[in-house]
């Protein structure tokens, strides 16, 4: 039957950006395995980045979790001006370049940063960033409102006809706790404290600028030192099996416990009246305003010290932001030619397998395995800098879209299949006046993840790359490192800009297609 | 003429046979209690619901094998007969051209259909800006369009309320027999079936019944039909 025959081209269509994506992350494994030198070849050195690896993951994700509750809570309960737009601002930093943010951290946190002043001002010691305080610091930072979203839509879950009985009965808060709050926390909290695990577990900017040395290198860090100072690639690739390792047994865990979304929270649900008490409220109003402070200010710091240096910027930043642009845009036309027809085709178990593959995978990894497959090729690494960012980016986002994309596709079948096979309404046409039109909002979401995600990365490009064709944040990265502060700040404030701005054009154009 | 040849069909522990024909022109009601497989048997027809064994033919030409779009019928089911995101001219539009290129005398033929079913006018609009009778009018001026042969209604008209429902079967009526269309129409209104379908299929206890004349049926029902009426 034609209607067979159309399923079976989306399904071999399927299966044809399945085995790219499996030939990418298992092709670049497989080079990997081939070139490491057994554990053996691993030092003490090494050893502890793995140790520090696990710890300083599990030691971000519970503090996050552990900060998120009082503020998701006090957020669920409080109604006030601005509100929505904190919720909003909680989404921010998943798309804040991860070099923007240490530099803001840097500037609050850091040695002649706000807090020290302070702290120096009362008399006491100064306070170092540099170490596993700092990179748990960043870590906190760019996970407690992810964390936050997350728990939030757990309360939301509530039906708030619960709260309004437990008012009518006269629980305390102690009672709303014991009897709503906690089996909601008990089933969402191991999803959310895994899920920044799992992100922490990859870390490799943050550890490149807050960490290093015996006491605060990760594993996707050494990988790097032991590529780009020693040349050391058994090093790098047994390190790099280690890493997989560890990600697979994480992955493993979330066979057990969902992972909880964090974007979609609802902003006004459920009209409970927030509990009385002057003390509770100025405790919440408390637990809010740190929050914010706490994800702001070092925005703030970098915006106020790199607005004014914009117009000055060298030529060199100009060019890095426009090869930055051309990355990001090729990597996310890239993910939806590979994504679209993993959601589009027919469910299959190898298809969900295959949208996750690159979760095993973290970028340096990739990276190390891509040179490794195309050194014999004999091509200069710094010519491939940029393709390799696009592949992996492309990659690392395929997961998130695929995500996004799928709940759509599949309400999208339910509902108009049926009346499309019977209109013959099939291939490039079903495309464009069906699927395209209906997915526009999901599919403009993904898109703006992954360009935004793209334009901040600085990854994979750390090594391949000479000083010719550096992307933005590794421009910045340079300006950093050269103490050339003002200059940094404002390539900062640059790169900030623009990943927003693509993330918002790109959503916005979703939105706006959605008929 | 469309002719089920010792159909059967199967899913899980449900099984439906049939083996009749149905007169070309005829309007037929589908009775039957619920889950006996009237909106199955107009699937199977239709070709969303691939038969176990038998076929289904028309004019003596098998469909079995023919994708759902190339048979010679429409089909309107009980939701989801538009889509929300085109404007009613370009769903019309679907009903001649699946890719939307249409020539200027397509757009004329869309513009016919719409003034035939009352719709004169609307062509610019999207389905969620219109009534519940009047988007059950723009799916009936897309058949209309594709000028099938068969049209299978599975409900079509469930939604609306009781004057409407019968407005819209008197259009249904006068543009078949202008068209000599055969209607196969499921209902659970013995009333609909009555004023619309001179012929009946009775589905009940795994069998779909041959086509027998409605008023007789309804009159002295066989005793699964009547604990389903409860008359």
């Amino acid at each position: 039957m034609a209607h067979r025959a159309v399923a079976l081209n989306a399904g071999r269509v399927a299966a044809l950006a399945a085995t790219l994506l499996a030939v990418l992350v298992l092709g670049t494994l497989a080079a990997v395995a081939l070139r490491a030198g057994g554990l053996g070849g691993l030092n003490a050195d090494d050893w502890s980045a793995v140790r520090f690896t696990a710890l300083q993951a599990a030691v971000s994700a519970t503090l996050s979790v552990a900060l998120a509750i009082p503020a998701a809570r006090a957020l669920n309960r409080r109604r006030f001006a601005g509100r929505g737009a904190m919720i909003t601002i909680l989404g921010a930093p998943f798309l804040l370049p991860v070099i923007v943010a240490v530099m803001g951290i840097q500037a609050i946190f850091g040695r002649a940063g706000v807090l020290n002043d302070l702290l120096a001002g009362l008399g006491l010691a100064r306070w170092s960033i540099y170490g596993p305080q700092g990179v748990i610091l960043a870590h906190v930072f760019f996970n407690l409102p992810l964390a936050t979203r997350m728990l939030l839509h757990g309360w939301q879950a509530i039906p708030s006809e619960r709260f309004r009985l437990a008012q009518s009965l006269g629980f305390s808060p102690a009672d709303t706790q014991r009897h709503l709050e906690w089996p909601m926390l008990r089933a969402r909290l191991p999803g959310a404290w895994l899920a920044i695990f799992l992100v922490c577990l990859t870390s490799f900017a943050v550890a490149l600028t807050l960490g290093g040395g015996p006491r605060a290198t990760t594993i996707e860090l050494a990988i790097y030192q032991a590529f780009r100072f020693d040349f050391d690639l058994a090093r790098a690739a047994s390190l790099a099996l280690v890493q997989v390792a560890l990600c697979l047994v994480a992955l493993a865990l979330t066979a057990w416990v969902a992972l909880p979304s964090g974007f979609g929270a609802g902003l006004d649900r459920g009209g409970h009246l927030p509990p009385a008490g002057a003390w509770l409220r100025r405790q919440d109003a408390a637990v809010i305003g740190l929050t914010l402070a706490f994800l702001l200010a070092p925005l703030l710091a970098v915006l106020l010290r790199g607005v004014p240096g914009l117009a000055a910027l060298p030529a060199q930043v100009w060019h890095a932001a426009a090869r930055s642009l051309l990355v990001a845009l090729a990597s996310t036309g890239l993910v939806l030619a590979l994504v679209l027809p993993l959601v589009l085709a027919p469910p299959r178990r190898w298809i969900g397998l295959a949208a996750t593959l690159p979760l095993i995978a973290s970028p340096l990894v990739l990276g190390t395995g891509l040179y490794l497959v195309l050194r014999p090729l004999g091509l200069a690494p710094a010519s491939l800098a940029l393709p390799v960012t696009v592949l992996v980016n492309a990659a690392l986002a395929l997961p998130f879209a695929f995500r996004t994309l799928l709940p759509a596709a599949r309400t999208l079948h339910a509902d108009y299949d049926r009346l499309a096979v019977s209109l013959s309404l099939g291939g490039l046409a079903r495309l464009r006046l069906l699927t395209l039109p209906r997915l526009a909002r999901p599919l403009g979401f993904s898109a703006g993840l992954a360009a935004a995600l793209s334009m901040g990365d600085l990854g994979v490009i750390t090594l391949f790359t000479d000083h010719e064709n550096a992307t933005l944040p590794l421009v910045l990265y340079q300006l950093l490192g050269a103490y050339r502060m003002n200059d940094a700040a404002a390539a900062a404030t640059l790169l900030m800009g623009l990943s927003f701005a693509l993330f918002w054009a790109l959503d916005r154009a979703g939105a706006h297609a959605d008929p | 003429m469309l002719t089920l040849d010792a159909l059967t069909l199967t899913q899980d522990d449900f099984s439906l046979t049939a083996d009749f024909v149905v007169p070309s022109g005829a309007r037929v009601a589908v009775i039957g209690p619920s889950g006996a497989g009237k909106s199955t048997l107009l699937s199977a027809i239709a070709g969303f619901f691939a038969p176990t064994s038998g076929r289904v033919l028309w004019n003596g030409t098998d469909l079995t094998a023919q994708p759902p779009g190339a048979r010679p019928l429409s089909i309107l089911f009980q939701d989801q007969n538009l889509f929300p995101h085109l404007t009613v001219a370009q769903n019309l539009g679907l009903g001649l051209k699946p890719n939307l290129r249409l020539t200027a005398a397509d757009h004329a033929a869309v513009q016919t259909a719409l003034t035939r079913t009352g719709l004169a006018g609307l062509g610019a609009r999207k389905p969620g800006q219109l009534s519940g009778g009047q988007q059950s009018r723009v799916a009936l001026a897309r058949t209309l369009l594709r000028a099938r042969p068969l049209l299978l209604l599975d409900e079509p008209f469930a939604a609306l309320g009781p004057a409407l429902k019968a407005e819209m079967l008197a259009l249904v009526a006068g543009l078949a027999a202008e068209q000599g269309t055969t209607v196969l129409m499921v209902s659970h209104d013995p009333a609909d079936a009555r004023a619309f379908a001179p012929l009946s299929i009775l589905v009940a206890e795994g069998r779909a019944h041959p086509p027998q004349p409605t008023a007789a049926l309804l009159d002295s029902p066989p005793p699964a039909l009547a604990a389903y009426l409860g008359s």
